[in-house]
C-alpha cells in the first residue's frame, strides 16, 4: 500500500533522497533548493540515513565532492538552483564526461544577473549540452517518482550519465501538494545496489581517471558520451514500466494531454503543463480543439518521437522559460522545430518566451496563446515567429 | 626507527613510475615519490591531482604513471574532489561495502597555482570540514605549466611572464604569500614545510606523519622549476639545499599549534646565494639594484625571526 502524504516540492525530494539513502551528499545552500540539504541534513543527524553529508563550501565544490564520491565507487547526490549550478558549471561537464551517474536536484531558478531568486529554466537551459540526462517534472508526485526512478536510468552500464530532476523553484519546491509515497522497502528493491566496474576505492584494480586527453582520444571518448545519451532513450522507458509496474503511474518521453484530435497545441515543461492542461480543459469546453504535449525528458531529446506526436496539429507554440539571448528562438523551440523539419514536419509553430525572473504565467495569459494560435490556422500567417508572453513593451 | 635512505629506497618502491614527462631537473616528481613512499606498502591509496604540470605529463591518456588509485578533475578544487572521495570511504566503511581489513590513505597533489591561488577556497573548505587526507602543495612559485606566470606563491622581484623584469617596473612586486601559516590558522592537527634535501629525511619523515596522522594534514613542499627559476638543470638539490640554508625555504612542523623548526642553519646563509644561480633573479645582481637584494634579504630575515618567535611562543 502506497503512503498518502501532503509534502511540498523541496520535501519530496529529500524524502525521495532519504529512500535511495545515498553514500555521500554534499551540497551548499541556495535558495529555492535550499530546504533539501537542509532536510536531508535532519535524516542524516537522526541516524534515518548512512549518508555523509559533506557541507562544502560552495557549488563548485559540491560537484566536485560529488565527482569524487561517485568516481570513489559510491552514490553521490547534490541539489541546486541557478547560480549555484553556474557556480558548477565546470565541473558539470567533468562529471557527465567521467561518466559518473550522478543524481541532483536541480530547483529551476532565474540566473543572474540581475539577481532574482525566482523560477525560470535559464539554468537549466544553460547545461543543456553537458551531457546530463535531464527530466522535468509538472509537479511534487512528478519530482519524487522522478528521483525515484533516477538511479536506475544513470547508472545503467549502456548509460552511465549524471541525472537531474527538474522542478520549479517556488512554484512547486515551496507548495504543498498531496502525494504518493512508496514504501521504504519497494524503493530500496526497485533501486538495487549500486555496483559499478571500475572505482577508485577498488584496492585489488587501482584506477586512473581523468586524464589529460588530446587529439588522438578525445573525439572517441565524446562520441562514446554522445551514444550513452541515445542510449538512455530506451533505458528510461524500461524503467518507466517497471516503475509503473511498481506504482500504476505512467511516464514516458513526454505526456500528451488530449493530443488525440488537437489542432492547437502547446509545448511545455515543468509546472506550467499544469496551468495549460487547466486551460487545455475550459477550451475544450468552447469547442477548441486544443492539446498539450508536456516534455518530461529534455535531455535526451525524443526527436522522432515528438515530431510524431506533432504531426497532425494545425498550429504549434513553444513555451520557453528561458530567453536564448541569440536573436532566435528559445532552446526548447528550437529542439522541437528541429525534430520536426528532420522528420518532415511541416506545421507552422511560433515561440514564446514566457515567466522570466518568476514573472506569473496565468490560465489567461495560456488561453491568449491557443487564441493567437487558432488565428494562425485560420489566417495561415505566422507574422512573428519569436514571441513574448506577459511582458510589458513590445511582444 | 631511525631514517635510513638506503632501506627506503631499496624496500619501498616509487609508486610513481618512470616514463611521465616531467622536466628533467624539475623537483616536483621527487618529491611526490618520496610523499607516497612514506604509505605503508599494504596500504591502498587515492589520489588527488590538481590539473598542472604534475598531472599534464603523469596521465595522458592511455598511459599512466601512478600505481595507486588517482583522480583527476580540475583545477581548482582538488582538496573538494577528495573530500568527496574521502567521505565515500567512510561512509561505504560503515555499511560494509567495503572490506575491513584494507586500508586507503588519501592524499591530494597541487602545484602552488593549483593551491595558493585558483584552489584555496577549496583547500580551505576541505580542511576545516576535518577530512582524513593530506594536502601536499609543490610548490614551484608561479604557474608553470602555462608557461611561467606570476601566482601568490612567486617570490618578489622575480622575472615572470606576467611580471617581466622591465625599466619601469623590476619584475613582481609583492612578497610572496606565506599558505603555511594560512593552513596554521585553520588549527589542523598536522601542518609542515618541506623540501627534497640530503637524504630525503626531512620529507619523507613530515610526509609519514602527516599520512598517519588522522584528520586533516598539509604539506608545502618546495619544487623548483627549471625553467622557471632559469637554472642549471643538474643543480636541482643544490638549488633545494641554497632555498634552505638561506632560510628563504623555512623547514618546520605545526604540531596541533606547537611549530618546530626541524632545521636551523649552522650558517644561515645571505639569500643572494639563493638568488643568484636564477635567471629569475638576473636583474637583481645589476649594478644598482643592490637595494633589491637587500629588501629580499630583509624579508626573508623577518619572516625567519617570526618563525623562531612562534617556537618559541609556542613551545613555552
Amino acid at each position: 500500500m502506497s503512503i498518502r502524504e501532503r509534502l511540498s516540492g523541496n520535501e519530496a525530494a529529500a524524502f525521495a533522497m532519504k529512500q535511495i539513502n545515498p553514500d555521500v551528499v554534499a551540497a551548499f545552500p541556495i535558495t529555492p533548493s535550499t530546504e533539501i540539504p537542509q532536510y536531508f541534513s535532519s535524516f542524516v543527524d537522526n541516524g534515518q540515513v548512512d549518508t555523509e553529508f559533506v557541507a562544502v563550501e560552495s557549488e563548485h565544490s559540491a560537484m566536485s565532492a560529488c565527482i569524487g564520491a561517485e568516481a570513489a565507487g559510491g552514490r553521490a547526490m547534490t541539489a541546486t538552483s541557478a547560480n549555484g549550478l553556474s557556480l558548477m558549471w565546470e565541473m558539470i561537464y567533468i562529471a557527465s564526461s567521467l561518466r559518473l551517474p550522478i543524481v541532483m536536484s536541480l530547483v529551476n531558478r532565474a540566473v543572474s544577473g540581475p539577481l532574482n531568486i525566482h523560477n525560470d529554466h535559464s539554468d537549466a537551459m544553460g547545461v543543456r549540452d553537458s551531457g546530463w540526462i535531464m527530466l522535468f517534472s509538472e509537479n511534487n508526485q512528478e519530482v519524487y517518482d522522478n528521483l525515484i526512478m533516477a538511479h536506475r536510468i544513470a547508472e545503467n552500464k549502456d548509460v552511465l550519465l549524471p541525472l537531474m530532476v527538474c522542478q520549479d523553484g517556488f512554484i512547486t519546491s515551496h507548495s504543498i501538494e498531496n502525494i504518493e509515497l512508496i514504501e521504504d522497502d519497494k524503493v530500496k528493491e526497485f533501486i538495487g545496489t549500486y555496483k559499478p566496474d571500475h572505482f577508485l576505492l577498488n584496492e585489488k584494480e587501482p584506477m586512473a581517471i581523468g586524464p589529460l586527453d588530446l587529439q588522438a582520444y578525445l573525439f572517441e571518448h565524446k562520441k562514446q558520451q554522445a551514444d550513452a545519451m541515445r542510449n538512455a532513450k530506451k533505458v528510461i522507458l524500461d524503467v518507466a514500466k517497471d516503475f509503473e509496474k511498481m506504482t500504476g503511474r505512467k511516464y514516458g518521453f513526454f505526456e500528451e494531454y488530449k493530443m488525440e484530435d488537437a489542432e492547437v497545441v502547446i509545448v511545455c515543461m515543468n509546472s506550467t503543463a499544469g496551468t495549460t492542461k487547466a486551460t487545455v480543459d475550459k477550451l475544450r469546453k468552447e469547442g477548441v480543439k486544443a492539446g498539450l504535449l508536456k516534455i518530461r525528458v529534455f535531455r535526451p531529446f525524443p526527436t522522432e518521437e515528438v515530431a510524431n506526436a506533432l504531426k497532425n496539429a494545425k498550429a504549434i507554440a513553444v513555451l520557453d522559460k528561458a530567453d536564448s539571448l541569440n536573436g532566435a528562438g528559445g532552446a526548447l523551440f528550437e529542439d522541437v522545430v528541429s525534430s520536426m523539419y528532420v522528420s518532415n514536419i511541416h506545421v507552422p509553430t511560433v515561440d514564446y518566451v514566457y515567466g522570466i525572473g518568476g514573472r506569473d504565467t496565468t490560465m489567461k495569459e495560456i488561453e491568449s496563446v491557443y487564441r493567437d494560435l487558432l488565428k494562425i490556422v485560420e489566417t495561415g500567417d505566422i507574422q512573428n515567429p519569436y514571441r513574448y508572453l506577459g511582458v510589458r513593451g513590445d511582444k | 626507527m631511525a631514517y635510513n635512505h638506503k632501506e627506503v629506497a631499496a624496500n619501498k618502491p616509487s609508486r610513481l613510475t618512470s616514463g611521465h614527462r616531467m622536466c628533467a631537473g624539475c623537483g616536483a616528481p621527487a618529491v611526490a615519490r618520496m610523499v607516497l613512499r612514506a604509505l605503508k606498502p599494504e596500504d591502498h591509496a587515492v589520489i588527488a591531482n590538481a590539473t598542472g604540470c604534475m598531472e599534464v605529463s603523469t596521465f595522458i591518456y592511455p598511459y599512466t604513471a601512478w600505481t595507486d588509485s588517482y583522480i583527476h578533475t580540475a583545477f581548482e578544487c582538488t582538496a573538494a574532489t577528495l573530500s568527496g572521495v574521502e567521505a565515500a570511504y567512510k561512509s561505504m566503511k560503515a555499511t560494509n561495502k567495503l572490506p575491513k581489513d584494507v586500508t586507503t590513505k588519501f592524499i591530494a597533489f597541487g602545484g602552488d597555482g593549483g593551491t595558493y591561488d585558483i584552489g584555496l577556497q577549496s583547500l580551505s573548505g576541505a580542511m576545516e570540514r576535518g577530512h582524513d587526507m593530506v594536502y601536499v602543495c609543490y610548490d614551484n612559485g608561479a604557474y608553470m605549466n602555462t608557461g611561467i606566470q606570476r601566482s601568490s606563491a612567486t617570490p618578489k622581484y622575480a622575472d615572470t611572464t606576467t611580471t617581466p623584469a622591465g625599466s619601469k617596473i623590476p619584475g613582481k612586486m609583492q612578497p610572496r604569500k606565506d599558505l603555511a601559516k594560512i593552513m596554521a590558522a585553520h588549527n589542523l592537527p598536522y601542518i609542515a614545510q618541506s623540501a627534497a634535501i640530503g637524504n630525503f629525511k626531512d620529507l619523507y619523515e613530515k610526509s609519514e606523519k602527516a599520512i598517519y596522522t588522522e584528520g586533516p594534514c598539509f604539506l608545502n613542499v618546495l619544487a623548483p622549476c627549471p625553467r622557471g627559476w632559469g637554472y642549471n638543470t643538474p643543480d636541482l638539490m643544490e638549488i633545494n639545499k641554497l632555498a634552505v640554508d638561506t632560510c628563504y625555504w623555512p623547514l618546520y612542523e605545526v604540531e596541533n599549534g606547537v611549530y618546530k623548526i626541524t632545521y636551523k642553519p649552522a650558517k644561515k646563509l645571505p639569500v643572494e646565494e639563493f638568488l643568484r644561480p636564477q635567471k629569475r633573479f638576473k636583474h637583481m645582481f645589476k649594478p644598482g639594484n643592490e637595494w633589491m637584494i637587500q629588501d629580499f634579504q630583509n624579508e626573508v630575515d623577518k619572516r625567519w625571526q617570526e618563525l623562531l618567535d612562534l617556537e618559541a611562543m609556542t613551545n613555552k
